[in-house]
């Protein structure tokens, strides 16, 4: 437990240093985000309508930004290999690092959402349920989207491959994400989403660090 | 038993594979041939002009096949490349590559035929319906393993990540399957309602059980060629590969 901690602590403190690169991603969202209604118009039942959608896939995109740096510094200057040759095993400080850039990168983002939803003309219930459901997709995109990173590590044209890899894999955290507002505004509730978007985060956390592991010491070979 | 066992690894070399696949392969494609024959025969000249969809429906008799092996050979492939993961062994990984295009040209098909088929009963070329969209996201994976693959240069590594990648596919299918499912009947976009299937005639399903063999042993034959071709350019500096090509 103390070699992760160790190494969020290191992956903040790196980040922190090399501020711009964090704050990259975060503009990214909210820009993206204002461009939809320059592009689809200004109707606010409509913007209303397609907001979760919006919101979700610059989201989605955003923390894809952010993948491709997770492994690969430290795969270039060789710490890596020094995290898998280190007496800690290596799927506690990958999970350290899957956490360094949720905080990085998914966190900013959860805490946005909300402004840029009052863009968007959404009430206050449903800032809330788009922040919760954020709040446990975000984990699940980078839970997932490390196991790209790891896979495309120090491969031709890693950065758009790392998309088509993860992309698809995205589909089912949007879908639920993106529908627990919908279903809150649509009066159904968004109960049955953020459950099943708990439960695939739930999955994840157990899976994806080990998969990446696996994925590392491939890379690593 | 425990001889049984090291016969069968036998064929885990590419060497003793490679003449294996090649015996097999004209039976595959024989076998092919009749069930096309006689599946295709079956559906055109046989089985009855539908009630509803009129002659439009035979279609079916491809988009059906199609469809199946889409995802059979997905799970086939994420077999074999979670055997290579597992043991190591050479061919495994040859053969989830060798799987991967047939299985994105099945996907490609179904969902073109599907389009087709969509046009004149629905008078749409797509909807959102469950069935076609998680068909496209099988298609996105199969791109994605085939991508993944042909980045990396070193084969050894390339099958071993297209392995773990294969394996979260597999996992997530369903997933996805699920979501998209769900996300449908929320949205409730769409009148057609493709699961209660009209009752099919005999000859109709005889018809279709005829073309998904074929489609199947097609799959098989086309792979098993494949395979070998991967096998004699990975092995191109043993001696064996040059008596071999003589």
């Amino acid at each position: 437990m103390n070699a992760l901690l160790a190494t969020v602590r290191r992956d903040l403190l790196l980040a922190l240093r090399r501020k711009s690169e964090v704050l990259t991603a975060v503009f990214f969202f909210v820009i993206v985000t204002s461009l939809f209604p320059l592009g689809i118009g200004p109707e606010p039942v409509l913007l209303k309508k397609i907001a979760p959608g919006i919101l979700w896939v610059a989201a989605l995109l955003a923390t894809l930004l952010g993948l491709p740096r997770l492994f690969a510094a430290d795969h270039v200057d060789g710490t890596l290999e020094q995290m898998a040759l280190s007496s800690s095993p290596l799927g506690l400080l990958v999970a350290g690092k899957i956490l360094a850039h949720w905080l990085l990168c998914g966190l900013p983002l959860v805490l946005l959402a909300p402004v840029l939803g009052l863009q968007f003309d959404l009430d206050a219930s449903a800032l809330g349920i788009l922040t919760l459901a954020l709040l446990l997709g975000t984990p699940l995109l980078s839970l997932i989207g490390a196991i790209g990173a790891a896979l495309t590590l120090g491969v031709r044209g890693g950065g758009v491959l790392l998309a088509l890899l993860v992309l698809p894999l995205y589909i089912p955290a949007l879908i639920f994400g993106a529908g627990a507002v919908e279903a809150h505004i649509a009066g159904l509730g968004a109960g049955g989403h953020l459950s099943l978007l708990a439960a695939m985060l739930a999955l994840a956390v157990f899976f994806a660090p080990w998969a990446t592991t696996a994925a590392l010491r491939i890379a690593l070979e | 038993m425990r001889q049984s066992i090291i016969q069968w690894f036998r064929f885990a070399s590419p060497q003793s594979f490679y003449p294996l696949a090649g015996r097999m392969i004209p039976w595959f494609w024989a076998a092919a041939a009749v069930f096309g024959i006689a599946g295709l025969w079956l559906s055109f000249f046989v089985a009855p002009t539908d009630a509803q969809q009129g002659e439009g429906y035979r279609i079916i008799f491809v988009h059906v096949p199609a469809s199946w092996m889409s995802m059979f050979i997905y799970l086939v492939m994420a077999f074999w490349a979670g055997l290579g993961l597992a043991l190591n062994t050479r061919v495994s990984g040859m053969m989830a590559q060798a799987l991967a295009p047939t299985g994105a040209l099945m996907a490609a098909l179904s969902l073109w035929t599907g389009a087709l088929w969509g046009k004149p009963m629905w008078g749409a070329w797509w909807v959102w319906d469950a069935r076609l969209t998680s068909e496209l996201i099988l298609f996105f994976l199969y791109l994605g393993f085939m991508a993944l693959q042909a980045a990396i240069d070193d084969p050894r590594r390339a099958d071993k990540a297209g392995a773990i990648l294969a394996l979260v596919g597999v996992i997530n299918i369903p997933i996805i399957y699920f979501s998209v499912k769900w996300w449908n009947t929320l949205h409730q976009g769409s009148t057609i309602n493709m699961n209660k299937a009209p009752s099919m005639a005999q000859t109709m399903l005889w018809g279709m059980l005829l073309m998904a063999l074929c489609f199947w042993m097609y799959s098989i034959a086309v792979a098993l060629m494949r395979v070998r071709a991967i096998i004699l350019e990975r092995e191109r500096h043993t001696e064996w590969v040059k008596h071999a090509v003589e």
